[in-house]
């Protein structure tokens, strides 16, 4: 009986200094090629346009050494859109992955936390209502910030609606869904009763899209995440005995309250950041994370790998739209075009293979 | 202290608890058949009982006014009537089923793909054949959520781990997107079609002729029965599936005929009003909270909430932006949402 408890671990640990993880070639591994890849679709999105550039000739312009004519197309008008691409989807990637851990349910994205159906109510009303003192406020801070108070908002909403001495995941999760359902009934009826023109300009909104970035939305998407994700990064070294539930995390020392609570905001604010650079861009967050897991063979979504696949899902989309399609449709109905099929493929692969 | 139904002690017996549900059922009932009545009298014209009955049972009239009565009873208030009964139980066993199927408290049943493909299915037709009237397109909204819910049940049985509940769930949510994408790009570059989602999209129970109401129903109660069928082993399912094994049920055989049920169920009530969200999964949760979970209390339950969640929804819609009306679609989440989150909030559901 005794044995079981003197087992040798199953993978070596590695030390460094204050720090210690578990050596993972084949997570390392699908990281990298992730990483490889996203960098490569990144480079094709520059290179692809109406003036195509080779990519020799970007990764020289990338590395301060290209022609002046290379230079202005690719800087001024490819690079904000392509770094757009890459920041909301590692954006949305990570916030998926935070979101389905700390709730360990694969169907949990940030939609259900309540942003994005916030930030669709107060865009599609300032599309389609003009006159009033609302539509007066939110056409003076513009469109894109105005949807991301309104994230905010619901977001912090849905927060404090499930705060009840600790936030329970499965009580946070009722509560999104029950805010989410009535920001979406607004919107709803907003489009029912609105003009069929603006109706068609909402839903284009709706829909997400990396069209027309400006450096300086870029620059502040990129900062914002940046901090976000190393606050992440930190709190994820106590983030792996959440998976194992409340009561064997306080077992193990993790203060899973705190811990939580910080990655949860983490969650909602990198959310409210890629819905007000991008729209609400659908499904990369419920996919990234799934896709990440299977192709990691983890239990859980890995961080790392979920932004990553964010990432390539949305820059191949946006790609895919402007280079493949016609009628330049906007990026997230081709990520929902991939990102579903994707996953089902997965699926039905890990079925065919493991017995279960 | 928050404890559901069952975990309490049984204090005075399982008799006691037996009855104490009956009488809940009964009680449900009635206030059904009250909502429906209320319904009947409530609208842009005010009925009081001796109208309704007048216009539900007299023949022709002479007298004009009567005979508008007797119009605005049986090819209005009548149908409207029928189909949120119909279509409440439906979404309301249909939400049950689908949490118990795939064993996740969130799953809704717009999860197989039901909602998506009927979506889409409508705003295709609209755009090809140019359709402008909902009775043209309510039969390819029915083929589209049937279709899809078969294709998601399909990829996920195929290989060893056949249904197993959280491939379905990702499956559903994976189709669910595509075909979401299809519909917008559709509906983007097609005004019409755009015109119609939006409305569709809604979910609304007025506005449907019983030509249209009778096969919908004759759908229903065939998903009725085959959802009834399988609740002994679906209670038997959620003890797990080795145990329900050893109990000799046939898991392959009983999460078939579940999954054809909630198809049937759900794809014809979409069909007919358009996507209700968030409907199934409330009463779902209400009904855990009533019954416990045995499942041949919580379906018959979570149908009866639906079907007086819907009607009271509709009539609320009818009169609160009159003389216009608000979907009883987006009623159910305007006033449902708000009354789960209290629910919610005061500790009143377990996860299942």
């Amino acid at each position: 009986m005794s044995e079981t408890d003197v087992k040798p671990a199953l993978t070596p640990g590695v030390r460094l200094g204050p720090l210690s993880f578990v050596w993972r070639p084949w997570l390392v591994l699908v990281t990298l090629v992730l990483a490889a890849a996203t960098f490569l679709v990144f480079c094709l999105s520059i290179s692809v346009g109406d003036f195509p550039i080779g990519l020799s000739r970007v990764m020289a312009t990338l590395v301060g050494r290209g022609e002046q004519v290379d230079e202005f197309v690719i800087m001024d008008l490819r690079m904000p859109r392509a770094l757009a691409g890459l920041v909301v989807g590692i954006a949305l990637g990570v916030s998926g992955a935070i979101t389905q851990s700390v709730a360990r349910n694969p169907l949990a994205s940030p939609d259900i936390l309540g942003i994005t159906g916030g930030a669709s109510a107060v865009a599609v009303f300032s599309v389609t209502v003009s006159g009033g003192t609302a539509a007066a406020v939110i056409d003076s801070i513009g469109l894109s910030a105005a949807a991301l108070a309104g994230g905010l908002c619901t977001g912090l909403l849905v927060y404090f609606l499930a705060w009840r001495r600790g936030v329970d995941g499965f009580r946070l999760i009722l509560i999104g869904i029950s805010v989410s359902a009535v920001t979406q009934a607004i919107t709803t009826w907003l489009l029912v009763s609105a003009d069929i023109r603006d109706v068609a300009r909402a839903q284009a909104w709706l829909v997400g899209s990396l069209e027309n970035r400006s450096w300086d939305q870029v620059w502040v998407a990129f900062w914002c995440s940046l901090g976000l994700l190393v606050v992440v990064a930190a709190a994820a070294f106590q983030f792996k005995p959440l998976h194992l539930g409340d009561d064997i995390a306080a077992g193990l020392g993790v203060r899973f309250g705190r811990v939580r609570a910080v990655l949860l905001l983490c969650a909602v604010l990198l959310a409210a950041v890629a819905v007000s650079s991008a729209g609400p861009v659908p499904f990369v967050a419920l996919v990234a994370p799934q896709v990440a897991m299977r192709l990691t063979r983890r239990p859980t979504p890995p961080l790392i790998a979920s932004g990553l696949f964010g990432a390539l899902l949305l820059i191949g989309a946006d790609l895919t739209a402007r280079a493949v399609l016609p009628n330049n449709l906007p990026v997230g109905v081709v990520t929902a075009a991939i990102g579903g099929p994707f996953l089902v493929y997965l699926l039905v692969r890990a079925n065919l293979k493991n017995p279960k | 202290m928050s404890t559901t139904a069952v975990e309490r002690p049984v204090p005075r017996g399982a008799t006691e608890s037996r009855r104490r549900r009956v009488v809940g059922l009964g009680v449900l009932a009635a206030v059904l058949v009250i909502a429906a009545a209320a319904s009947l009298a409530v609208g842009a014209r005010a009925l009081t009982p001796a109208e309704v009955w007048h216009g539900l049972f007299a023949g022709p009239e002479s007298d004009q006014r009567l005979t508008e009565i007797r119009l605005i009873v049986q090819t209005v208030r009548v149908p409207r009537t029928v189909l949120a009964v119909v279509a409440g139980i439906a979404l309301g066993v249909g939400g049950a089923l689908i949490q118990g199927y795939t064993r996740n408290p969130i799953a809704d049943t717009g999860l197989l793909g039901v909602n998506a493909g009927a979506s889409f299915a409508v705003v295709t037709v609209v755009a090809v054949f140019g359709f402008s009237n909902p009775f043209q397109y309510v039969w390819f909204g029915f083929l589209g959520a049937a279709v899809s819910g078969v294709v998601v049940f399909g990829l996920a049985s195929i290989g060893r781990g056949a249904g197993n509940p959280l491939t379905l769930a990702l499956a559903g949510q994976g189709i669910t997107v595509f075909l979401a994408a299809m519909t917008t790009a559709v509906s983007l570059s097609d005004t019409q079609s755009l015109n119609a989602l939006r409305f569709w999209n809604a979910g609304s129970v007025a506005g449907v002729e019983f030509d249209v109401i009778w096969p919908v129903t004759a759908f229903i109660a065939v998903g009725l029965v085959l959802a009834l069928a399988t609740l002994p082993a679906l209670n038997l399912l959620n003890l797990g599936e080795d145990v329900a094994r050893g109990l000799g049920v046939n898991i392959a055989v009983s999460r078939t005929v579940g999954i054809l049920a909630i198809t049937l169920l759900a794809g014809a009530a979409t069909a007919a009003c358009g996507p209700i969200a968030f409907l199934g999964l409330m009463v779902a949760h209400v009904a855990r909270y009533l019954t416990g979970p045995d499942y041949r209390w919580l379906v018959p339950y979570a149908g009866l909430l639906g079907a007086v969640v819907l009607l009271v929804c509709d009539i609320v819609g009818r009169l609160v932006v009159r003389p216009g009306e608000l979907e009883a679609g987006v009623v159910v989440a305007l006033l449902g949402a708000p009354f789960f989150a209290v629910l919610v909030w005061r500790g009143k559901f377990k996860s299942a």
